[in-house]
């Protein structure tokens, strides 16, 4: 477990590094950032601001989809399933509609409009799902309702796109995800809402497993299930709402991360979210510096190259699952 | 049956339990006595998962269920895990989890949150492993196993917790005759520590091995006797229609089905 923590944060440095090389004006400038103040600013200002926010949209979005897989004791169920892309999508949508349609334009007062719209959509949502579901004692009303929610908000957010189309290119590009506007200040509230959100997750983790040996089960051993689901639900809200304000809607790493976790190990809850998240988190870093490496000078969606990636590995996953069920005897 | 209230491991007055809107148990009054192994009968949809479930407080119910004399509904979640051992049926289970890992889970209620394993725990885990011969599946994923070895080990995760009270839903699916065998053996063995084992059982010449019968139909109890008695075998072959009779081959009661 130790030298798995170790690996994954070892990768982690060293993505870091790469994608403080990546840019316009290649690896020089974090040779030359000691020394030179342009060298420094293009560093410390651009490049690893983003590269340490992508990380930490990734941790946010691992950490929620191990939190969902447990709760929703299925393998298939991602950070997304209680509604909050569609909610957080609307937030946006309503914002652009209102703020105007300049999200592009740098200045800070739209950027925290949009990421706080961002945020209260997708937590929004959740409780909308919440409500609907009469709370998170039923799984399968939960996951019904997180659907329902996730339809109508994304018809209403669609329906605003139709009604104005001036927002149709931002909101897009909120859509396919992007952490080209991530600065310290999104690093330092993603990275104290992932502490909060794991710390909260790792004291809930025999509940999880509890929980993976079915409801009736878990309940016999004396788990305190309806005030952990309540806390459980409340950090995938918060992780998820987090990282989607901050960097748009970026999919399937919240799927893979885990499935990429249980392909390498064995492990407990306890293990399997601390894995997880830093999972999550090497993969967006990667897939980000990819994103800006494949055609360069321009830059890929993140969102798209994660669809893509995630996509194919699942797609690989289930191949390979197939083919052991096959030579099973 | 009349029985000393201080013996008694398990009591229920009154249980009632309706699953969605639809009533499944009709008033139920019963009492196990401490040390004995009652096998719960009766045809399908009688309503016997539902009140091991009931009697196990994982079920909203009226009426009232006690536990050594205290009310379910008093104890604390944990105290009431430590006393009282469930096994379910159908229930799904973390594939993806080691066996050891399954079985340390019945380890929960007697560890405090978050700590890791002492040394009590891997004794408790190594026996019950051992006990159902399972102890050599331990470092594989319980979704590797077999339906019978997974059996197996989720009868030694409940066998783990080390409860005086240990209920039973259907705990021979996808054993063998041998592991049926095993099963026998341990369940004896338990009864003989003083421990009590309520089991539901579709399998009649096995439960015909219990000290008594629960005799269930249509959410009510038709019959609470001892295996041996022939008044327990008329109610038993009563809840059949008549299907069944019952006979005694080599010290061993046997149920067999009569043709229409």
């Amino acid at each position: 477990m130790k030298i798995r923590v170790l690996g994954l944060l070892l990768l982690s440095f060293a993505l870091l590094v790469l994608a403080a090389s990546v840019g316009s004006t290649g690896f020089e400038s974090l040779l030359r950032a000691g020394r030179d103040p342009v060298a420094w600013q293009i560093v410390m200002d651009i490049r690893l601001p983003r590269a340490c926010g992508a990380w930490l949209a990734g941790a946010l979005l691992g950490l929620a989809g191990a939190v969902a897989q447990g709760l929703f004791r299925n393998p298939l169920a991602d950070p997304f399933l209680l509604g909050s892309a569609s909610g957080a999508s609307l937030g946006v949508g309503i914002a652009l509609a209102f703020l105007g349609s300049a999200p592009v334009a740098g200045a800070w007062l739209p950027r925290l409009g949009l990421t706080g719209a961002a945020f209260v959509g997708a937590v929004g949502a959740v409780l909308m799902t919440l409500a609907l579901a009469k709370g998170v004692g039923h799984t399968l009303r939960l996951l019904l309702a997180g659907v329902v929610v996730g339809v109508v908000l994304g018809a209403l957010g669609q329906l605003i796109m139709m009604m104005q189309p001036e927002v149709m290119l931002a909101m897009q590009a909120f859509l396919l995800g992007g952490t080209g506007f991530v600065g310290w200040q999104s690093c330092l509230l993603m990275a104290t809402v992932a502490l909060l959100c794991v710390l909260v997750a790792w004291l809930l983790s025999p509940l999880l497993d509890g929980l993976s040996l079915g409801e009736a089960t878990a309940r016999s051993l004396g788990l305190p299930l309806a005030q952990g689901r309540v806390a459980l639900v409340a950090v995938l809200a918060l992780a998820t709402g987090t990282a989607v304000a901050q960097t748009g809607l970026i999919g399937f790493v919240g799927l893979a991360a885990p499935h990429l976790v249980r392909s390498l190990a064995r492990v407990t809850h306890r293990h399997f979210m601390l894995l997880s998240t830093l999972m999550g988190a090497v993969l967006l870093l990667a897939a980000d510096t990819l994103a800006r490496i494949l055609i360069a000078p321009q830059e890929l969606p993140v969102g798209v190259l994660t669809a893509v990636l995630g996509g194919g590995y699942l797609l690989w996953l289930m191949q390979r699952s197939n083919g052991s069920e096959r030579a099973m005897p | 049956m009349k029985i000393a209230s201080n013996s008694i491991a398990l009591q229920a007055s009154g249980i009632r339990v309706s699953l969605q809107n639809c009533p499944v148990l009709h008033g139920i009054d019963l009492a196990l006595p401490v040390g004995r192994w009652t096998s719960v009968v009766g045809p399908n949809g009688a309503g016997k998962s539902t009140l091991l479930k009931a009697l196990a407080g994982l079920l909203p119910c009226g009426g009232g269920v006690h536990l050594f004399g205290q009310s379910l509904t008093q104890l604390s979640g944990r105290v009431r895990a430590r006393q009282l051992a469930w096994l379910g049926q159908n229930e799904s289970a973390g594939d993806d989890l080691s066996v050891l890992d399954v079985v340390m889970l019945g380890r929960l209620p007697h560890q405090a949150w978050l700590a890791a394993p002492s040394e009590a725990d891997h004794a408790a885990v190594q026996e019950a492993l051992q006990l159902t011969q399972a102890w050599g599946l331990r470092a594989r994923a319980l979704g590797q196993l077999s339906g019978g070895e997974r059996q197996r080990v989720l009868l030694a995760r409940a066998l783990a917790v080390q409860a005086q009270v240990m209920l039973m839903d259907e705990p021979l699916a996808n054993l063998d005759p041998p592991h049926q065998a095993d099963w026998l053996a341990l369940v004896r063995g338990l009864v003989a520590q003083g421990k009590t084992v309520v089991s539901v059982l579709h399998e009649l010449s096995v439960a015909l091995h219990a000290d008594d019968l629960l005799v269930m139909a249509d959410g009510l109890v038709r019959h609470h006797g001892p295996c041996d008695d022939p008044v327990t075998h008329q109610a038993l072959a009563k809840v059949f229609g008549h299907r069944i009779s019952i006979h005694a081959l080599q010290g061993h009661w046997v149920a067999l089905p009569v043709s229409a």
